[in-house]
């Protein structure tokens, strides 16, 4: 059975995958990284235990706290609920392929100015979110900012910090846009 | 020089900006002179950036969630699937056989819950019995956690059921089936916890510990002219941290390596070598990073004794990280409460008696106490105290943050600000009357009192219940107190080498707290660097011992410590680089990276120049932590604590739909102290923490069990409600310095002073918005219309 017909058009050519581990190759951080998994992996499994990866975190294992959250072709998601044969021919950024050339991203300078983390365990997940709203939307809102991490789970209770340094980021970013 | 050889010095106490005066203190000879206000420092009482903010932002802070070595494997735990049963046999022949499998364990006892006084009340067994759903019973150790999974299924366990209690009011009815068969201990761990030892116990119920009682409580109530009642209960509330409890075991022949998720490297180590009869200088335990605690992670627990018996029958090292359920389950939780508290006042407000009637629910655990609030935050002459830990079927508590203070604040300032309505008291003018204690802890609040009321805008506070609409407002106040505690037995140590690279150690551990920050920020000043000059080494069993990352107590022992540490290295470079300068050793000050004269900058050094021209090649200072000028009010072991506590005051506005019983917390203004503040910013971000969990636990958290089956139903992250983005409240964090003059920095803690009063700031608020009263945790909107109708 073809599990292709469930991907967009032009993704059929991938074919069948399973149920035996084999080589699966993923497109992580502008790298094409390949690795034995079988069906059942998820995107999260494959990043940290085949990729090494581990700044992307499992909080839940069921998508309900969002510390897993990478980019997939830009938009968040989160990767454990996303099986790693479905990221094929998809661009995936983790919290390691943030920042360019070792340059901080905006949000994750930001984080450190205001303290926007305590234990850190969700912050990757949360910088994800946070970034990807100040890409999309640099006149975003305390609301806009609620918003991107309503679904993200932070035990330690760094909020307020977060909404600062979102904010303040993408103030940050929009002055960069106007020069 | 004498460690007993001790000198007068006076040294400044009181709220800098307020009332600052000059006190006399026995201080121990060689102490470094005292620091002036933070103002006149150059390093501490700065917001310095959090040191490893970096490596979390980018993913690169190592967890023990991340460890990965070669060869390791992944273990998974089969737990019970019944509340209460004997275990007649384990059959794990199959799961051996399964591919991938290194190895299985069985669990031979079982830490963290009570254990019978004399264990010939129960029949000898071949396992321990199950007491709880979810109680681990064996391990299995696989080459991946899919395959470990698989082998589970494959164990045999046979059970033989026994009759159980889950509910806190089945469980205190005589004859409900015992969890014990007898009388039982909880131990302290390394960490902390633990009950009062020989206690009796009937039944569920252990106890009364009457501790605090004193005067005639009847005699007290006599003289009373007014007397409030009330049942106030508190719900089961999970810790939830992000990284669940977790170790990986690297089991050698020469060193077992125990990389952990841990709030006391130095418990993972110490109750490991007591298990494996290890000399402890054969285990080293670390941690880089914890993702979260809160009270729950302490020693090596069931979870790492089963990882170290599979590595080292595997030969491998383990990974044995529980799941999201299991970490809800079996590792710890703040018990819940029912506490029947009665108080009397004369009419001016001063209290007569306090009657505290209390039960706690701590599953399988004793030690559900509701902390010392009743009796030592205000004086009264007449108290009477009697606590009962009631046993269930049901995982065991955990120390958490401000464990029993948290729920007894809950009801005592409730009480209070119920006192205070009844005599027609503003109830900031009510604390005013009755916190009268000769304590930093009571001259902090009359302050903070004063800060909150102006900041939240107290006088424009309304008669309770004015909103004539169904949406109701109103704004409450609730004061906070922690001990002040110092942990003996710590030790910093500095290195310098002579290229002026500083190095600073200490076996504590950062577990989100900022301790790597203010660390470096102490050794800093004291050698004119600045914080990103010291590279901090922490969370390693290795190191010079260091203070468990709970009770509020690392801050307040650590940088002592360090201070001192780094003091002597400063002079004993000074005392090296003085023929350099041509200038006597005592004048010479570190400043700016430099060495210099004072009060003459062009007779200086740089700091590394000046090293390497005195020709050293390495400096290694070593100091502890040394007593408190004025000595402790009690000593447990390696806990002191002080006379003075930690103060705190909090005020809450909050809004209560009666028509569906929903309340939002929209403000909240949280003035605190805590000794000196090294660094602001991360002392901001305790209280932010503090405060947030605070409304979680108000308003929506709630360990639900099947009373059938002793199952939780919301073991998981999106049924066990927590405060997210959406309900986290406006949060306004205000601190005041207070000098204290009892160690060479006079630092203090925040995490728990900062999570204790938030729960009852926001039911008085509620009672100021409908006025009536919400007894019961959580105001859910099922117990806030239950509270709206009643009467």
């Amino acid at each position: 059975m073809s599990v292709a017909t469930q991907h967009p058009p032009g993704r059929e050519q991938l074919g069948t995958f399973g149920p035996e581990p084999q080589p699966l190759s993923l497109l992580v951080n502008g790298e094409v990284r390949t690795a034995l998994a079988d069906p059942a992996t998820t995107l999260v499994e494959f990043l940290r235990d085949a990729l090494g990866l581990t700044g992307t975190k499992i909080g839940c294992d069921r998508g309900a706290c969002s510390a897993c959250t990478v980019w997939i072709d830009g938009e968040v998601a989160a990767s454990c609920m996303t099986l790693a044969l479905d990221a094929r021919e998809r661009n995936i950024t983790t919290i390691e392929g943030l920042s360019r050339e070792g340059e901080l991203h905006p949000v994750q300078q930001a984080f450190i100015d205001h303290d926007a983390l305590q234990c850190g365990f969700c912050t990757p997940g949360m910088v994800m979110s946070c970034a990807q709203l100040v890409n999309r939307n640099p006149d975003c809102t305390l609301d806009d900012v609620k918003t991107a991490i309503s679904g993200h789970l932070c035990r330690c209770g760094t909020y307020p910090n977060i909404f600062k340094a979102t904010l303040a980021a993408a103030a940050a970013s929009r002055k960069g846009q106007a020069k | 020089m004498s460690a007993d050889a001790f000198e007068q010095r006076s040294l400044s106490a009181g709220i800098v900006g307020a009332a600052v005066k000059q006190v006399t203190r026995k201080v121990p000879q060689g102490e470094p002179p005292p620091w002036p206000a933070n103002a006149e420092l150059q390093v501490v009482g700065k917001d310095v950036p959090r040191m490893d903010a970096l490596d979390k932002v980018t993913g690169r802070a190592r967890y023990t969630f991340d460890v990965q070595l070669p060869g390791m494997l992944y273990a998974r735990t089969l737990n019970s699937t019944l509340p209460h049963a004997r275990i007649k046999s384990i059959d794990t022949s199959r799961a051996e056989k399964h591919p991938g499998v290194r190895a299985v364990h069985v669990l031979d006892r079982l830490l963290m819950a009570a254990e019978l006084r004399d264990p010939g009340d129960e029949a000898r067994e071949p396992y321990p019995i199950v007491r709880f759903t979810g109680q681990p019973i064996a391990a299995v150790a696989a080459t991946s956690a899919r395959a470990a999974e698989a082998a589970l299924a494959l164990i045999r366990v046979e059970y033989e059921p026994m009759p159980h209690v889950t509910e806190f009011e089945a469980a205190i009815d005589p004859g409900s089936p015992p969890v014990f068969p007898g009388p039982t201990e909880q131990q302290a761990t390394a960490g902390g916890g633990g009950a009062a030892k020989g206690l009796p116990q009937k039944g569920n119920l252990r106890g009364p510990s009457k501790g605090g009682s004193r005067g005639e409580i009847e005699r007290g109530f006599k003289e009373a002219d007014v007397v409030v009642e009330g049942e106030y209960r508190t719900q089961v509330q999970t810790h939830t941290p992000l990284e669940p409890h977790g170790v990986v075991a690297d089991w050698r022949d020469e060193e077992l390596t125990i990389y952990a998720s841990t709030q006391h490297v130095m418990s993972v180590r110490d109750e490991a070598a007591e298990i494996f009869k290890l000399p402890k200088e054969k285990i080293r335990a670390i941690s880089d990073y914890t993702g979260g605690g809160f009270g729950a992670k302490y020693g090596i627990g069931n979870y790492g004794t089963l990882a170290i018996h599979l590595s080292r029958k595997a030969r491998a090292p383990v990974r044995l990280v529980l799941d999201r359920r299991e970490e809800h389950v079996s590792v710890g939780n703040r018990p819940s409460t029912l506490q029947r508290l009665k108080i009397g006042a004369k009419r001016d407000g001063s209290l007569t008696a306090i009657e505290l009637h209390s039960f706690g629910t701590g599953g399988v655990a004793a030690g559900a106490g509701v902390g010392m609030c009743h009796h030592s935050m205000y004086p009264c002459p007449n108290v009477s105290i009697e606590h009962y830990d009631v046993f269930t079927n049901a995982g065991p508590c955990a120390a958490f943050r401000g464990p029993g203070q948290t729920q007894g604040i809950f009801a005592f300032e409730q009480a209070i600000d119920a006192v205070a309505a009844r005599l027609g008291i503003d109830p900031v003018a009510m604390r005013d009357k009755i916190d009268t204690r000769d304590a930093d802890d009571v001259r902090a609040r009359a302050a903070e009192r004063r800060i909150g009321a102006e900041k939240i805008g107290w006088s424009r506070r309304r008669a309770p219940g004015s909103d004539a609409g169904p949406i109701k407002r109103g704004i409450g106040m609730a004061q906070s107190m922690w001990p002040y505690i110092v942990n003996s037995y710590t030790t910093c140590e500095i290195r310098i080498a002579g290229d002026g690279t500083v190095e600073a150690f200490c076996g504590t551990q950062d577990i989100g707290t900022g301790t790597r920050t203010v660390f470096a920020q102490v050794v800093a000043e004291e050698l004119g660097l600045r914080a990103e000059d010291v590279r901090v080494h922490v969370g390693d069993s290795r190191f010079p011992p260091g203070p468990p990352s709970g009770g509020s107590r690392v801050t307040s022992s650590l940088t002592p410590a360090a201070r001192n540490a780094a003091h002597a290295a400063a002079r004993d470079i000074a005392s090296r680089v003085a023929p350099l300068l041509k200038a006597p050793p005592d004048e010479l000050i570190f400043k700016n990276g430099r060495i210099e004269r004072r009060g003459d900058s062009k007779t200086s050094l740089g700091f590394a120049e000046a090293l390497r021209r005195a020709g050293i090649e390495t400096l290694v200072h070593r100091a502890d932590r040394r007593d408190d000028y004025e000595g402790y009010a009690r000593k447990a072991g390696e806990l002191n604590i002080s006379p003075h506590a930690i103060g705190g005051v909090q005020f809450a506005e909050v809004c209560v739909d009666t028509q569906t019983g929903a309340v939002k917390v929209e403000r909240v203004v949280a003035v605190h102290d805590c000794g000196r503040p090294i660094n602001p910013k991360l002392v901001e971000s305790q209280i932010l923490g503090g405060v947030t969990q605070g409304v979680s636990y108000a308003l929506y958290e709630d360990r639900r069990l099947d009373a059938a089956t002793g199952v939780q139903l919301n073991a998981n992250i999106d049924q066990y409600k927590i405060v997210g983005s959406r309900e986290t409240p406006q949060i306004e964090v205000h601190l005041i310095e207070l000098l204290g003059g009892q160690s060479s920095t006079d630092a203090r803690g925040v995490a728990e002073p900062a999570n204790v009063a938030t729960a009852a700031a926001i039911a008085n608020a509620f009672f100021n918005a409908t006025g009536k009263r919400i007894y019961t945790l959580p105001m859910t909107p099922a117990n806030v219309l239950a509270a709206l109708r009643a009467e």
